[in-house]
């Protein structure tokens, strides 16, 4: 045999991975082979991989079980690295794990994005020693993804087990998308946590995909399939730059959908009625444009992101149609991050109000809602890139604030006619000044009173009121808030602030 | 059998549905009163409502379950 023989031998072996029967048992469970997850990934074929003959002095370790390279995404390169679970079940030798970190530092020399699609089993204990402590062990690409973090999208794509120390890929990234049925994240599986602490649990109920993304909030999407997986990854990628230095581009779709109801006729007169934020959303920004991040998580807060006239916005919404658009520890958590994210990468922000405030009880209290609301406000506050808020409907206490009120510098606080701002309610307000004159009042005057004095404060609070106050900035016909938006968005693109000299604040956690 | 759970403490200002009534997924069972907020809670699936747990007025804490639905 010569010596080309002999290579393309070699690398016909090595491209089809391990064993049939284990190609067999993942095509049962709906899971693609690595290489096919990628041709469906880039744009094309994979135009670079390196360390493909990793480990190949042993046969049963094709690639060390991982792929590592380049590729183009909507036209941007972007580095990957993929486990392939037919080896060793994706497992993590020396060589994976150097791989991995290899192609970290790539995306790193080249700011570029980095893309993980997991399907791991974690270490490789009879390695341990060799990929486990030291220096460039499993611990180093943890250090690499914080490092990378807000320099590069950073996207997880899991598509099996994410187990133990293997967890903390999914953690460090800007999203974790999750197949249902096939994606499980946990430190300790199962059959360990049965061994260690005696819980009998299902690997679904303790770290599957469904529970991780409504419950835990680790997770941001759930789909069904690896295609539909690839699929909203490649979407999600469109509306971001390639690093921090860049803005993301701008599409060519600028259109809105026609709709028969309009803004007006979606908000009830009813301050304390719900309606669908959906429908708000869907009459400003482009058709079709809304990329919704942890859709079935803490739902009161609606985080997604979005175009109008063509650039990406991300929007942070309260949904009045669940748990009446109050914020919780959860929706605080989940504002907090999805801001973060926006502004790491030079995403506009567009909130929009209909919050009666954060969550009150001893529930909330012990759960520590002050410290998640915080962490909220701390990274709304923090935000630097044109920021938009409207006060569609009622803003009350310190969801106010949370929303990007007037205080936290906005580039504009707009409101609707049918605003409300105040510390609270009117009902709750009148409850708590006259408590004591409404008890001491005989039974047939209670409601004429409370009327008369809920009146009189809405009148206090009337949003003309605040307008000539210059709290808000101005009061916008919902027809054109969408014109108004693609204004002001322009106007404000050449905002270009450091929020303050420091190191970095001491954040609450 | 799947429990309607309350998605957060306030009290029960509505009962929409009666025992044995259909219902469709989506469908409103109780609306609750909570931070001057209706909160309309939801059955998840299609169904018959077996039990209503609660009555208008009660207080209800996060995840007590305020009907069963077969």
């Amino acid at each position: 045999m010569n010596y080309i023989e002999d290579l393309q031998k070699r690398v016909g072996t090595i491209k089809k991975g391990g064993h049939s029967k284990y190609h067999q048992k993942n095509e049962e469970k709906g899971k693609l082979f690595v290489r096919k997850r990628l041709e469906l990934l880039f744009d094309e074929d994979m135009d670079i991989e390196d360390a493909f003959f990793a480990n190949c002095m042993d046969e049963g370790l094709p690639s060390d079980g991982v792929v590592t390279g380049i590729g183009k995404v909507n036209g941007q390169d972007v580095c990957i690295m993929a486990n392939d679970s037919t080896v060793k079940a994706g497992s993590w030798g020396k060589r994976t794990v150097e791989k991995i970190i290899r192609i970290q530092e790539t995306a790193a020399k080249l700011e570029i994005p980095m893309l993980y699609l997991v399907d791991s089993a974690g270490a490789r204990i009879t390695d341990q020693v060799e990929m486990f402590p030291g220096r460039r062990g499993a611990g180093r690409i943890f250090h690499n993804q914080i490092k990378l973090s807000g320099r590069v999208p950073q996207v997880c794509l899991l598509f099996g087990p994410s187990a133990a120390g293997g967890a903390y890929i999914p953690a460090f990234c800007d999203i974790v998308v999750m197949v249902d049925g096939n994606a499980s994240m946990y430190l300790g599986s199962p059959r360990m946590a049965e061994k260690v602490i005696g819980e009998r649990v299902s690997l679904e109920e303790m770290g599957g995909a469904n529970m991780h993304c409504s419950v835990s909030g680790v997770g941001d999407v759930l789909v069904k399939s690896e295609e539909e997986a690839i699929s909203y990854t490649r979407s999600y990628l469109g509306y971001f730059p390639a690093n921090f230095r860049n803005k993301p581009e701008a599409s060519e779709l600028k259109h809105v959908k026609e709709f028969e109801k309009s803004i007006s006729d979606l908000i009830p007169e009813n301050q304390n009625a719900p309606f669908n934020m959906y429908d708000f959303i869907k009459r400003i920004i482009d058709e079709d444009s809304f990329c919704e991040v942890k859709k079935t998580f803490a739902p009161e807060l609606i985080t997604g992101l979005a175009r109008i006239n063509g650039k990406s916005v991300g929007i942070i919404a309260n949904q009045p149609r669940m748990k009446g658009g109050v914020l919780f520890p959860d929706s605080a958590d989940k504002g907090a991050k999805f801001i973060q994210l926006c502004d790491s990468f030079n995403i506009p922000l567009l909130f929009l109000m209909d919050v009666p405030g954060f969550m009150i009880g001893t529930k909330v209290e012990q759960a520590g809602i002050i410290r998640h609301g915080a962490k909220m406000l701390a990274m709304m506050s923090e935000a630097t890139v044109p920021k938009i808020s409207v006060v569609v409907r009622k803003a009350y206490g310190a969801g106010l604030y949370a929303m990007a009120g007037p205080a936290f510098e906005p580039d504009a606080s707009l409101a609707l006619p049918t605003a409300q701002i105040a510390v609270m309610g009117p009902e709750a307000a009148v409850n708590a000044v006259y408590a004591n004159k409404i008890a001491e009042l005989p039974e047939e005057e209670r409601s004429a009173f409370i009327k008369e004095k809920q009146e009189e404060y809405k009148d206090n609070i009337d949003i003309y009121r605040l307008a000539s106050e210059m709290v808000v900035d101005a009061i916008v016909d919902p027809q054109d808030l969408r014109e108004d938006l693609i204004k002001r968005y322009k106007i404000y693109e050449a905002k270009n602030i450091t929020f303050t000299e420091r190191k970095h604040g001491v954040y609450p956690v | 059998m799947t429990e309607i759970k309350a998605s957060m403490a306030g009290s029960v200002w509505k009962i929409t549905v009666a025992g044995g009534d259909k219902v469709e997924s989506d469908q409103d069972v109780v609306i609750l009163e909570s931070m001057k907020m209706e909160i309309p809670i939801a059955a998840e699936t299609d169904g018959t409502v077996k039990e209503l747990k609660v009555a208008e007025g009660d207080f209800v804490n996060e995840g007590d379950v305020i009907a069963i639905i077969e």
